[in-house]
């Protein structure tokens, strides 16, 4: 069957198995000459495509237990942090990190070792994870953690699943008092001003930015941030009586007051709209307040059912890099105009400084300090040789581009982005998976696929 | 906190109809074939919720036990019994196997009667219960294709009308589900209409939205109402030809 992630493309011809057990896991892996985990599919490009064989995660879907003392929640990979949020919300736990949708596996959210808007303070997924069972490529099942194969711990995360399949694990849930969030929504006039933003909002948990990719000239880097905490009860005055009488409780979803028109808030030519009326519905004061229920703070896009169809039949990709702070300004500003100059892209991007990152050896993890920038663009001719051209600056500025969004880029590209990282990433890979039978279409591509690939 | 009794308890739609009551504030008891695989998804269940949510034996194919069992249930006496007990089977070997096609008959209809009974029993005296399970619409005419399993659910399907006919001055409900095409382990690898089938949660919300008020007899995907009432209708010249 032809199977897809979020974007649409590429597209893979394969078989996906959903076995209902780690054994029934282990028997698919030892019988298959390749093959690679998949969980929602929610990556957009390649990562969790595979040729012959996908084995999804879909049904390992059970809670194992909660420790209401710690946080501390074990489950099955394919647990989704939709359902976490549904569980235990309203019980005052959180996922530690969580992605812009909800509807990502637990597997999947290690795999691709996530990072949210509290990316400053709080690191990636893998930063709150107590441990991981894997079925390695060889079958067997293998608990890792910090303590236990702290290596194989480290390159699972952000590994893409090519250390073995994620079965279970155990995640710290954060707690908090109400399922609301005080947003401030800040306008920058400029790139110098959004910088300036991110610079002072370093003190908040949360922050993001949209940043309007159409804008030249001086108004290059227009944009919005908005930053956020978990509201306490006593901070939800604004909100009706009924409401606060249950804080936890998100409000039902009709009587939801947003500062903006919902479904508009797509980061597509529709949502013009929407960032217009953040921009500009917010006269005179540049800084404006508002509770929100958590998921139109970190899951807008979520309303919209399959908002990926908008893009049609041949797909988009999310283009998502980093560049180090210190190349910051210069660099935006030369890429920015680029992708502007274009005219391929997506109206808005989202933008987001990102706090230090340790990378533990054998962690081959996305983030750095510095900006990362994420926007659409849907699958043309014109595209590949834009985005090639992106490729070589971010490069350039000691950048990397960030597999979990990725369709496409060469293996020079990943090797010259993430280096002396992969080195270490590659000497766990070859221990626990020495036939290099774990690989996706992108690891393919990418020249991961088999021994001395590079 | 009021309890519902769920009867094959490992199935997918069981599985997304506990822990829809369990969210509507609802005690899940569950109960199946499988100790052990119930014992998982009682596992699952009682982290979601954050209450303990009891794990019991009970099979179909076991009538004899069913008195013990229902009397024995843990806690205050259950508001509700819903089944999801069911078995597809393989048709084609359904067809040529007599003692198959009596275990099918026992797991979808015969089976499920003396529990059915005595939880009718029960709510009738106390005027108060629910009671729900799941048919099929492959019970509302005999195709070719599963005719066996479709006579066992065309049994329980009037068997359960009798019952809503009988307790319907006793303020007890009994809805039948008959829940069309579902993604399941039941189905899985089969090629299914995605305009026709629906997931278990769907099944879930649709069961947990008329255990108060509303209709009685369900199909989750309501085009299924208007395919059935073709299908019943088509003259049997006709029906006997066709090839579906």
């Amino acid at each position: 069957m032809r199977i897809t992630n979020w974007g649409k493309y590429p597209v893979a011809e394969s078989t996906l198995a959903a076995p209902r057990s780690q054994a029934d896991t282990a028997q698919l892996l030892r019988g298959a000459d390749t093959a690679i985990g998949r969980g929602m599919g929610r990556c957009y490009g390649d990562s969790s495509l595979a040729e012959p064989l996908i084995i999804s995660s879909r049904r390992l879907d059970r809670m194992l237990d909660f420790n209401p003392a710690t946080g501390r929640l074990a489950a099955e990979a394919g647990v989704t942090l939709s359902e976490i949020l549904d569980a235990f919300a309203p019980r005052g736990w959180f996922p530690p990190v969580t992605p812009g949708t909800r509807f990502v596996s637990l597997g999947g959210a290690i795999a691709s070792d996530v990072h949210g808007k509290n990316h400053h303070v709080s690191g990636c997924f893998g930063q709150h994870t107590a441990w991981v069972d894997l079925v390695t490529a060889g079958g067997e099942t293998v608990r890792c953690s910090p303590e236990l194969e702290p290596e194989l711990f480290a390159a699972t995360h952000g590994g893409h699943g090519l250390t073995g399949f994620i079965a279970q694990a155990a995640v710290d849930l954060v707690p908090i008092q109400s399922a609301y969030i005080r947003q401030e929504t800040v306008k920058a006039a400029n790139l110098g001003e959004i910088m300036d933003a991110f610079e002072q909002s370093g003190g908040w948990t949360y922050s993001v930015a949209w940043i309007d990719c159409a804008a030249a000239g001086s108004g290059l880097g227009r944009s919005v941030l908005m930053r956020g905490e978990h509201a306490r009860p006593d901070e939800l005055g604004k909100l009706p009586a009924k409401l606060r009488a249950a804080p936890l409780t998100l409000p039902p979803a009709h009587t939801l007051s947003i500062p903006v028109d919902f479904p508009s808030f797509v980061l597509n030519p529709w949502s013009v709209k929407a960032f217009n009326m953040l921009y500009y519905g917010k006269a005179h004061s540049g800084v404006s307040e508002s509770i929100v229920p958590y998921t139109t703070f970190f899951y807008p896009l979520d309303a919209v059912n399959e908002w990926n169809r908008i893009y049609g039949k041949r797909g988009f990709t999310q283009y998502q890099f980093v560049i180090p702070k210190e190349a910051g300004r210069a660099g935006l500003e030369k890429i920015l105009a680029r992708i502007a100059a274009s005219g391929l892209g997506s109206f808005l991007a989202v933008l987001k400084l990102f706090g230090r990152q340790d990378h533990p050896k054998g962690n081959m993890s996305f983030p750095m300090e510095g900006y990362t920038l994420a926007l659409d663009f849907p699958i043309g001719e014109k595209l590949f040789p834009l985005l090639d051209t992106l490729d070589a600056m971010v490069l350039d500025y000691g950048g990397r581009l960030y597999l979990t969004k990725d369709a496409r880029m060469s293996a020079e590209t990943f090797r010259r982005g993430y280096g002396a990282l992969l080195d270490d990433f590659l000497a766990v890979k070859q221990r626990w998976d020495p036939q290099w039978r774990l690989q996706s279409l992108q690891s393919r591509r990418l020249g991961l696929a088999r021994q001395g690939g590079m | 906190m009021r309890a519902i009794v769920i009867l094959g308890a490992t199935s997918d739609i069981a599985r997304a109809t506990a822990l829809a009551f369990g969210q509507a504030g609802w005690q899940p008891i569950l109960a199946g074939r499988d100790i052990e695989a119930v014992g998982r998804v009682a596992g699952d269940l009682s982290v979601r919720l954050g209450r303990p949510v009891p794990a019991l034996v009970f099979d179909a194919a076991q009538p004899e036990t069913h008195r013990a069992f229902w009397e024995n249930l843990p806690g205050p006496r259950p508001d509700a019994l819903f089944c999801a007990v069911g078995l597809l089977g393989d048709h084609e070997a359904t067809r040529h196997d007599p003692d198959l096609a009596q275990r099918i008959v026992t797991a979808n209809f015969t089976g499920l009667l003396g529990v059915f009974a005595l939880a009718a029993d029960e709510f009738e005296q106390r005027g108060k219960g629910l009671l729900i399970g799941i048919s099929s619409v492959a019970g509302d005419r005999g195709r070719a294709h599963n005719y066996i399993y479709g006579a066992a659910k065309a049994g329980f399907t009037a068997f359960l009308s009798g019952l809503r006919q009988r307790l319907s001055r006793s303020g007890v409900r009994v809805v039948t589900v008959k829940p069309g095409f579902v993604n399941t382990a039941m189905t899985e690898g089969k090629a299914l209409p995605k305009a026709l089938t629906a997931s278990p949660q769907e099944v879930a919300k649709a069961i947990v939205a008329v255990a108060e008020k509303g209709a009685e007899v369900i199909y989750v995907k309501p085009v299924w109402r208007l395919i059935m009432l073709i299908i019943r209708h088509m003259p049997e010249s006709i029906f006997k030809k066709m090839r579906f």
